[in-house]
C-alpha cells in the first residue's frame, strides 16, 4: 500500500549532515580559515557587513564560510544574529570630512583640496585572468605613503559654499533617527528611513535600478561629485559624561552624486544631491544607492514619477534580499492543500464546461 | 554564542512586549492589520516568521505547543518550527489538537473544534486581501479606512461571469465583525466556516509584511459572496482511505503513473485519532 510520506525529523537531520559535509568539501584539502576569508575575500566580507547591517568582519567572514560562499545566505545569518543584539544607543553622525582617506576620487574637479587618491581599485586593471594566482606566489609589499589624515573637505561642501547645490537639511541635535529594524516602514517614508532601507538593500537590485535611471527611466543627470573610502571615527554621546567618546573606527565608502540642477519661480538654480554610504569598500553599492536616493526624491522637486526607480513603494518594498529570497524560496514548501483546492475547482469547472457548454455564459447573462 | 545566550522563546522581552501591544490592538479592532516592527528570525521570510514571532510573544513555560503545516504535524517546516521552540523555550509539544494550548498553523485549520483555552496562530504570507487588486499599500490602507471594498466584489463578480463560480479556492476573503475584509491566510475555503464564531482566539502574523491581525473569540466571520451565489464549502466525493472520514479536508495522493489516486485526511492528528478509535472498537 502506498503511504503518503511527508518528510520529518530524520530527513532534516540527514540533510543537515550532508550540508555540513558539502561545506567542508574534500577532506584532503586544508579547511579554509575565517581569517583568510576576512583578508582575502575582503570585498565579500564588506558586502555581507553592509547588507547584513552589522559592522563585524569576523562574524561576516564566519557567515560566508558557513554559507559556503552564498552571500545572501551569509547576509541572512548576520541579520538573524544582529537582531538579537541589545541596542545601546545611537552614534553621533559620522564626520566623513574628517575620515582617513584610502581612496578618494572626484569626477567633477580635476584637482581639489586633499587631492585625488586612486587607492586600491579594479578600475584601471585589464580584466585578464591572472594564471599566476593559481599557485601561491610572493606578492610584493608596496611602499605606502601616509594615509591622507588631514580634513579633506567634501566636494559637495565646496560647491555648497558658493550656494550652487541644495543645502543638506541639518537635523536638530538629539532629534530621533528612523530605525527601520525597530519600526515598520510606512509610506511615504522619510529620507532617513529610505536611506537605511537602501543601505541594507540588495546590491544587484539597486544596481539594476540605478542603471535604469541612466537609460531614461527617471533620468537625473548624475555626476560623481566624490567617492571616498577609508576609516571614519564612530562617536557616542554619553549622558553621564556630558560629551561624546570615540568607540573606534569603521571602514566606509561614501558617494555623493551631484545631480540635475533645479530652480526657477524665483529660486536660483542649484544642483541636487543623491547620497550613498556602505561599509567597507563597496563603491558599486554606494553609487547605486546614491542614484536611487536621488530618483526617489522626485516629490521634493515636483518631478513626475515615470520610472520604477522613482517609485518609492516599489523600490523600498523589494530592495531587501533577505525578505526577497525567503519569499521566493518559500515556494519550495509544500502547498498540497491549496493546490488541492485549485485542482478541485478546475475539475469542477471542466466538468461543467464539458457537460453544459453554455452554463457559465447563461449565468453571466442572468 | 551558546543557546543559553538567547532569551526564553528566542525574542528579547522588549520585542515581545512590542508584539503583544500589536496583538492587543489587533484584538481590539478585529480584522484590522496592525503594523509591527517585525524582527529578523533565524528562519527565512515566507517560512513562518510572522507566526513564529506571534507564538514567541504569547508563549509561556506551561504552554503546550502544536505546529502544523498542510494540516500535518510531520511536514518538514512544522517539524523545524516545533524543534525551534522546543529548543529555545523548552516547552512541551504535542500533536494532539485537544492537548495543545497554542497551535501554530500554515494553510489549515484543524478539523477538531477548538476551545476557549486555545489560541490558533496563523502564518500569513500576504496579509492584504486587496493586494492583488491594488499593489500599493498607501491605496489599500485608505480603502480599508473607508471600507471601500467595491473592487473585491467586482473581482468576485467577474469570476462568476467568466467561470460560473467564484474562482478562489483558498485565501478566500472574509468580512470580520461586519467591518474589515480579511485574508484568512492561504487556508482552503473549506476551512473558512471554522473561523466564524470560533471559541479560540485566532492570531495572524505576517513577518515579511510586518502585520498582525486577529479574530477574537466568538467573532462573526463571513466569507464574501452574493445572494444568488452563496458561499459554498468545498465538498469531496471521496472518503479518506485511512479513516473513512467524509467530513475532513483530503489530500490527493498519486499512487501510480496510470491515473491512480487516493485521498487521505490532510489533518494527520484527526485521521490517526479516528483510526485508533476504529481499531479499539474492532477489538472490543
Amino acid at each position: 500500500m502506498y503511504v503518503a510520506v511527508k518528510g520529518g525529523e530524520k530527513a532534516i537531520r540527514n540533510a543537515h549532515r550532508l550540508l555540513a559535509d558539502k561545506r567542508r568539501g574534500r577532506r584532503e584539502l586544508r579547511e579554509i580559515e575565517t581569517a583568510e576569508i576576512e583578508e582575502q575575500l575582503a570585498l565579500a566580507v564588506d558586502r555581507v557587513m553592509s547588507e547584513g547591517s552589522l559592522y563585524d568582519r569576523r562574524i561576516a567572514a564566519l557567515a560566508i564560510k558557513q554559507a559556503r560562499g552564498d552571500l545572501i545566505e551569509a547576509i541572512f545569518l548576520v541579520r538573524a544574529y544582529r537582531t538579537t543584539l541589545p541596542r545601546l544607543g545611537f552614534a553621533e553622525p559620522l564626520d566623513t570630512a574628517a575620515m582617513t582617506l584610502r581612496r578618494r576620487i572626484s569626477a567633477t574637479f580635476k584637482d581639489l583640496p586633499g587631492g585625488q587618491v586612486l587607492g586600491p581599485t579594479f578600475d584601471y586593471t585589464h580584466r585578464l585572468i591572472d594564471f599566476g594566482l593559481d599557485a601561491p606566489a610572493q606578492t610584493e609589499t608596496p611602499e605606502l605613503a601616509e594615509a591622507v589624515a588631514e580634513t579633506s573637505p567634501r566636494v559637495t561642501d565646496l560647491i555648497a559654499r558658493d550656494d550652487l547645490i541644495e543645502r543638506e537639511a541639518r537635523p536638530e541635535a538629539g532629534a530621533p533617527v528612523a530605525d527601520i529594524t525597530r519600526d515598520p516602514l510606512a509610506f511615504p517614508a522619510p529620507r532617513d528611513a529610505r536611506l537605511q532601507n537602501l543601505a541594507r538593500g540588495d546590491e544587484g537590485f539597486l544596481l539594476g535600478l540605478a542603471y535604469s535611471t541612466q537609460r531614461g527611466y527617471g533620468r537625473n543627470h548624475p555626476f560623481v561629485g566624490e567617492i571616498r573610502c577609508g576609516e571614519a571615527d564612530v562617536e557616542l554621546f554619553v549622558e553621564d559624561l556630558g560629551f561624546a567618546v570615540s568607540l573606534g573606527e569603521i571602514a566606509i565608502t561614501e558617494c555623493q552624486m551631484i545631480n540635475q540642477f533645479k530652480g526657477g519661480d524665483g529660486h536660483p538654480a542649484r544642483f541636487t544631491r543623491g547620497y550613498g554610504l556602505a561599509f567597507g569598500q563597496s563603491e558599486r553599492k554606494a553609487m547605486s544607492m546614491a542614484l536611487v536616493d536621488r530618483a526617489l526624491r522626485a516629490d521634493d522637486y515636483a518631478e513626475e514619477r515615470k520610472g520604477p526607480a522613482q517609485d518609492e513603494e516599489f523600490v523600498l518594498s523589494h530592495s531587501d534580499n533577505v525578505q526577497a529570497t525567503g519569499f521566493v524560496e518559500h515556494l519550495k514548501l509544500p502547498h498540497y492543500v491549496d493546490f488541492q483546492a485549485e485542482l478541485g475547482l478546475i475539475r469542477q469547472l471542466r466538468r461543467e464546461q464539458d457537460g453544459q457548454p453554455e452554463a457559465s455564459q447563461q449565468e453571466a447573462a442572468e | 554564542m551558546s543557546e543559553r545566550a538567547y532569551n526564553f522563546a528566542y525574542l528579547d522581552e522588549q520585542t515581545k512586549r512590542m508584539i503583544r501591544r500589536a496583538i492587543l490592538k489587533a484584538v481590539a479592532i478585529p480584522g484590522y492589520q496592525v503594523p509591527f516592527a517585525s524582527r529578523e528570525m533565524p528562519m527565512p521570510y515566507g517560512w513562518g516568521t510572522g507566526g513564529v514571532q506571534v507564538t514567541a510573544a504569547i508563549l509561556g513555560p506551561d504552554d503546550v505547543l502544536k505546529v502544523i503545516d498542510q494540516g500535518a504535524d510531520d511536514t518538514t517546516n512544522a517539524v523545524s518550527i516545533r524543534a525551534f521552540f522546543a529548543r529555545t523555550a523548552d516547552v512541551a509539544t504535542t500533536t494532539d489538537t485537544r492537548e495543545a494550548t497554542i497551535i501554530q498553523t500554515r494553510h489549515r485549520v484543524p478539523e477538531t473544534s477548538l476551545t476557549e483555552n486555545q489560541i490558533l496562530v496563523y502564518q500569513v504570507p500576504i496579509p492584504e486581501p486587496l493586494r492583488f487588486l491594488e499593489p500599493r499599500e498607501t491605496e489599500t490602507r485608505t480603502m480599508h479606512a473607508l471600507a471601500e471594498y467595491g473592487v473585491m466584489h467586482v473581482k468576485l463578480y467577474e469570476d462568476i461571469s467568466r467561470h460560473g463560480h467564484i474562482a478562489t479556492a483558498y485565501a478566500y476573503p472574509a468580512r470580520v465583525a461586519g467591518r474589515y475584509i480579511m485574508d484568512p491566510s492561504p487556508i482552503p475555503k473549506f476551512d473558512n466556516p471554522k473561523l466564524d464564531n470560533c471559541p479560540a482566539l485566532q492570531l495572524f502574523g505576517a513577518g515579511r509584511e510586518k502585520r498582525i491581525y486577529a479574530v477574537p473569540p466568538y467573532t462573526k466571520v463571513v466569507s464574501l459572496d452574493f445572494e444568488d451565489h452563496p458561499f459554498e464549502r468545498t465538498k469531496f466525493e471521496a472518503a479518506c482511505e485511512f479513516c473513512g472520514a467524509r467530513d475532513s479536508y483530503l489530500d490527493e495522493v498519486v499512487t501510480d503513473d496510470r491515473g491512480g489516486r487516493m485521498f487521505v485526511c490532510s489533518d494527520t492528528d484527526y485521521c490517526e485519532k479516528r483510526q485508533a478509535a476504529q481499531s479499539r472498537k474492532a477489538a472490543e
